[in-house]
């Protein structure tokens, strides 16, 4: 279609790469997409496991997250001096952790008795922890030559990457699947003051993380999608080991994983190591699904956080799932409004009222996997308020709703999806990622290359038809900081501040 | 999205992070490991057939007759090309009244449009192709990027040839960036991060000096359009510009194209550039900055870094790795699963590639553990200096994490252009890639401990916290002095 009669090479490279992809699913259900790019001796690898914050429930968010910090903690044969005697300590740790923690969380706590189970909590993580190689499994990967190891969480799911030289292939399915047979939870109660850390420094102490938290628990009444990615401080700092157990085991069987694996690697020599080494991990139970679906939203709801910082608006509107087809017309609407200068969100706000210094959108928050929002935001320029800005967006919100869009914007759109597509198969590491993603989402990874035809048939009456049903004020929830001062240091001095 | 590491690492790994192979495969397909029928126990019985040996793609270099500098490296894998520009200027070469006009020029030369086309016009160009061109100007260089789909190689290039030679600085581009600047201005002491990494380089450089000053309200407002355009004709000319271009061409016929493009781009000026005194350490002391609305502080200790002309950079390359270059290192190691201290810990020898940024070691971590972080990570400077210095299997696992990796710094033709880019810039040889690699095999354990105990100076560190006052002070109460900084930021002059 017109997409590919503007660019023939592109449409090529993109049926070529297609064609190079083959997927493999053991008996146990875990399914590995294998794509040759001997561009290099080296390859990359994306698990995709298909669970994330929104399978967690009250007391237990952030729980998806901290599980993805201890699959760096080892084996029973990885990072342990003597593992019988470490799992005894273990177990002992995890009795006097629960004793510690129902004496805490009791509605009128004993002092003393907090005191003495604490200390005694503390006694047992120092015995268990004598028995840590710490950090085992990652100096493997270090010490073969791999780059990148590291792992995230979102909304939607968990992801664990890494690149290897790839004479180390064999090394790659022993530790993967070593690490997801059998993880211990070595560490675990420091790693949740580690965690504690992350959600200081991203939420607590950053006026943005301040206020996404506030705005996405006032986007969702009732979809879990209102918790925090990284969870409430109370919970971070209750959940257990045996908690981590159990969700280890409800969400980390084979078939809620995918893993895509991209390089100079080849089908018939990988399948049978795949084979061998992953097919060790029992099968499992099916994972629950989840039920709580958000309604439709009937009021508007508005955050405004009195801040020591400077002005900034954003705004979501609900929409529905990345599976649904009006997800191209979304995705025409995101690439119109801010994709570059030529956006109108740029032209009208940055360029023409220079009111703010920029002005963009996030198309998938928190996640994509169920019905989320849409959000865009503006930055405001020095001395322009909040509203001014609130008022331009909503302009060119209702200015879709009214008129086509051109038939040069729609154009430019299915170009710059191919080109973005085309661009992202240059490397390893982005392949995998996008594969693993799109079969988690989608259940079938050709949705990456298939997109593009739902793209092509994006229409200006679509557009204003998904416009005129979402941008509406019942529909929205918005969020602002407004300045406060802070409070004014005192002169620059070399007296000590000591008291 | 929430990540196992934060972005530090790559910094402390930004060595490694580029390189490249050729268009066609350099090496032979590995032998493969005949399939065993059973999983291993334990790592140390995995075999590994031989990596074949990485060759590193040498492009075609070529100096046109008005000394501009062209690399040609071809990729065929996919339609697209990329061009790569270094220009010989920087930020640190403005006058102090000016502060803030290497960025504005950097910026406006792209989005002010050029002699053929307006801003307006140059952005409905390129985005219409799904192609890009950008410009900026950092510290010590200059950049121009592009790229585009191989069906518009030769119409795109054109355009980014004006850009470089013939920006037009339209003022009302100028007015848009100088907005951003004004606002960015205003919004600088809003990340515990940014202002921790500014503080700090004041402390170590100097406030005033071109390496750690930043623009005020006055800089910009007194910056015009006339400005822009002198920077851009002193310092914008072939000579001191050297292009990289990487994709789906064939050189020749690229190189005909780049020569109708610049080719007749006169000499220029020859222009003696404005002296920048090296820069040499000057404070030492703890500072305080009072930030009231974070949950935790941001610390930073350290000193004066090196360049990797110094003779013992390799050996301070596996030290950093040592200490914080990997995920078993010994601050993640010790200062984070151990302690749980911190989520971020980082630190190393700073190396540059002409003049030395800071050695630092940061963290972050809550009020009450203020104290004890800045324990650690002094705890640990000294241990690796003295009480336990670099062990022969440490060295061993660090040389052999940085060999064993070094095939994902030349990894993509793209990633090698621009890694040769910098190392001609900056005059370093045309191998140093592979001197680099050499270096890092020849070192043994007891360089790394000697060179440790030289460069890392304890005694002339700066202490740096970022946090709410009266959660801070405690921590500090040990120390005989702390000065508190102020970082208000001053209110435009009246005009």
């Amino acid at each position: 279609m017109a997409g590919a009669a503007d660019a023939p090479a592109t449409g090529v490279a993109l049926d070529s790469f297609e064609s190079r992809v083959t997927e493999h699913t053991l008996s146990n259900g875990w399914t590995f997409l294998l794509v040759t790019r001997p561009v290099a001796p080296v390859f990359a690898f994306m698990t995709a496991v298909n669970v994330g914050s929104a399978q967690e429930g009250a007391g237990m968010t952030g729980l998806a997250h901290m599980f993805e910090h201890m699959a760096f903690k080892g084996t029973p044969r990885i990072g342990t001096t003597d593992y019988d005697a470490e799992q005894r300590a273990l177990e002992e740790l995890e009795r006097a952790y629960l004793a510690y923690q129902n004496a805490r969380l009791r509605t009128a706590p004993d002092a003393d008795v907090v005191r003495q189970r604490h200390d005694a909590f503390r006694r047992k993580q120092r015995a268990a922890a004598a028995f840590v190689r710490s950090n085992a499994f990652g100096n493997i990967v270090d010490r073969a030559g791999g780059v990148g190891l590291n792992a995230f969480t979102s909304a939607d799911m968990t992801g664990y990457v890494y690149a290897l030289p790839a004479n180390k292939i064999e090394l790659f399915c022993y530790l993967e699947s070593e690490r997801f047979l059998h993880p211990v939870f070595r560490e675990f109660y420091k790693e949740r003051d580690v965690v504690m850390e992350e959600r200081r420094l991203r939420t607590e102490s950053r006026p943005i993380g301040r206020l996404f938290e506030q705005f996405t628990a006032a986007a969702f009444t009732a979809h879990p999608y209102h918790h925090p990615v990284i969870g409430h401080a109370s919970d971070i700092q209750s959940y257990t080991m045996t908690d981590a157990g159990k969700f280890f085991h409800t969400w980390y069987v084979p078939s809620n994983m995918v893993t895509a694996i991209v390089g100079d690697i080849h089908p018939e020599t990988i399948i049978p190591l795949l084979e061998t080494y992953f097919g060790r991990i029992p099968r499992g139970p099916a994972p629950p699904t989840l039920r709580t679906v958000e309604p439709p939203s009937i009021a508007e709801k508005t955050v405004t956080l009195k801040d020591p910082s400077q002005p900034f608006y954003m705004e979501g509107y609900h929409k529905p799932a990345v599976t649904h087809p009006d997800q191209e017309v979304f995705e025409a609407i995101d690439d119109i409004l801010t994709n570059g200068r030529t956006s109108r969100f740029h032209r009208a706000l940055v360029r023409d009222q220079q009111i703010a210094v920029s002005a963009g959108s996030y198309g998938a928050y928190p996640g994509e996997k169920y019905p989320h929002v849409w959000v865009a935001y503006a930055v405001p320029a020095r001395g322009v308020s909040n509203q001014r800005v609130r008022d331009a967006l909503h302009d060119e919100l209702r200015r879709l709703t009214t008129d086509d869009v051109t038939e040069n914007e729609l154009a430019k759109f299915r170009r710059r999806a191919r080109a973005a597509l085309l661009r992202s198969l240059k490397s390893n590491m982005g392949l995998a990622m996008n594969l693993s993603h799109y079969h988690t989402l989608f259940g079938d990874w050709r949705e990456l290359f298939h997109s593009l035809d739902r793209v092509d048939r994006v229409t200006a009456e679509d557009i204003r038809r998904v416009a005129r049903h979402t941008f509406t004020a019942s529909n929205r929830v918005t969020a602002q900081i407004d300045t406060v001062e802070p409070p004014r240091p005192a002169p620059a001095t070399t007296a000590p501040v000591s008291p | 999205m929430r990540g196992y590491f934060s972005t530090g690492r790559a910094a402390t790994c930004a060595m490694l992070a580029g390189a490249i192979i050729a268009g066609a495969p350099a090496w032979s397909p590995a032998a493969r490991a005949a399939t065993p029928a059973a999983p291993v126990d334990t790592v140390d019985q995995l075999r590994y057939p031989p990596l074949p040996d990485v060759r590193i793609p040498e492009p075609t270099r070529v100096v046109l007759d008005n000394g501009l500098t062209i690399l040609f490296l071809e990729d065929h894998e996919l339609p697209i090309v990329s061009v790569s520009a270094r220009i010989r200027t920087g930020s640190r070469l403005e006058p102090a009244d000016k502060v803030g006009l290497a960025e504005l020029t950097g910026a406006v030369m792209r989005s002010g449009g050029t002699a053929a086309m307006t801003g307006d016009q140059l952005d409905d160009y390129l985005e219409g192709r799904a192609a890009r061109i950008e410009t900026s100007i950092g510290v010590a260089s200059g950049t121009a990027a592009m790229s585009c789909l191989r069906e518009d190689f030769a119409d795109v290039l054109t355009v980014f040839g004006d850009v470089l030679r013939h920006p037009r600085f339209d003022a009302d581009k100028l007015a848009i960036a100088k907005n951003r600047a004004i606002a960015d201005i205003a919004r600088q002491n809003d990340n515990p991060g940014r202002v921790a990494d500014r503080e700090f380089a004041k402390l170590i450089y100097g406030k005033e000096s071109p390496y750690a000053r930043v623009p005020s309200y006055d800089t910009i407002n007194g910056i015009v359009r006339r400005d822009l355009a002198d920077w851009h004709a002193a310092y914008v000319h072939p000579r001191r510009v050297i292009l990289g271009l990487v994709g789906d061409f064939d050189t020749e016929q690229a190189l005909q194209l780049v020569t109708r493009v610049f080719g007749n781009w006169p000499r220029g000026p020859t222009v003696d550039d404005p002296d920048v005194p090296y820069p040499t350490a000057t404070t030492r002391g703890v500072y305080i900055v009072p930030k009231h609305d974070m949950t935790q502080a941001k610390i930073v200790i350290g000193h004066m870094g090196l360049t990797r002309r110094h003779p013992d950079y390799y050996a301070l390359v596996i030290l950093n790795q040592i200490l914080s270059g990997s995920f078993g290192s010994r601050l993640f190691s010790n200062i984070r699963s151990q302690q749980g201290l911190a989520y971020d810990v980082h630190g190393g020898i700073g190396f540059g590639w002409d003049v030395p940024p800071p050695t630092h070691f940061s963290m972050s971590t809550k009020l009450d553990t203020v104290r004890a972080g800045l324990d650690s990570l002094l705890e640990e400077v000294r241990k690796v200096m003295d009480a336990a210095p670099p062990t022969e299997e440490e060295v061993d696992n660090a040389k052999t994490s940085l060999l064993n990796s070094f095939v994902f710094s030349v990894d993509a033709p793209g990633k090698v252009l621009e890694q040769l880019l910098t190392h001609a810039y900056f005059g370093y040889p045309s191998d140093w890639l592979a001197v680099f690699r050499a270096g890092i095999e020849r070192t043994t354990a007891q360089q790394v401990r000697k060179a440790a105990r030289a460069q890392l100076k304890p005694e002339q560190f700066v202490t740096l916290v970022v946090g709410p006052r009266d959660g801070v002070a405690p921590a500090m109460a040990r120390d005989d002095t702390v000065t508190e900084i102020d970082i208000a930021i001053p209110d435009p002059s009246s005009p």
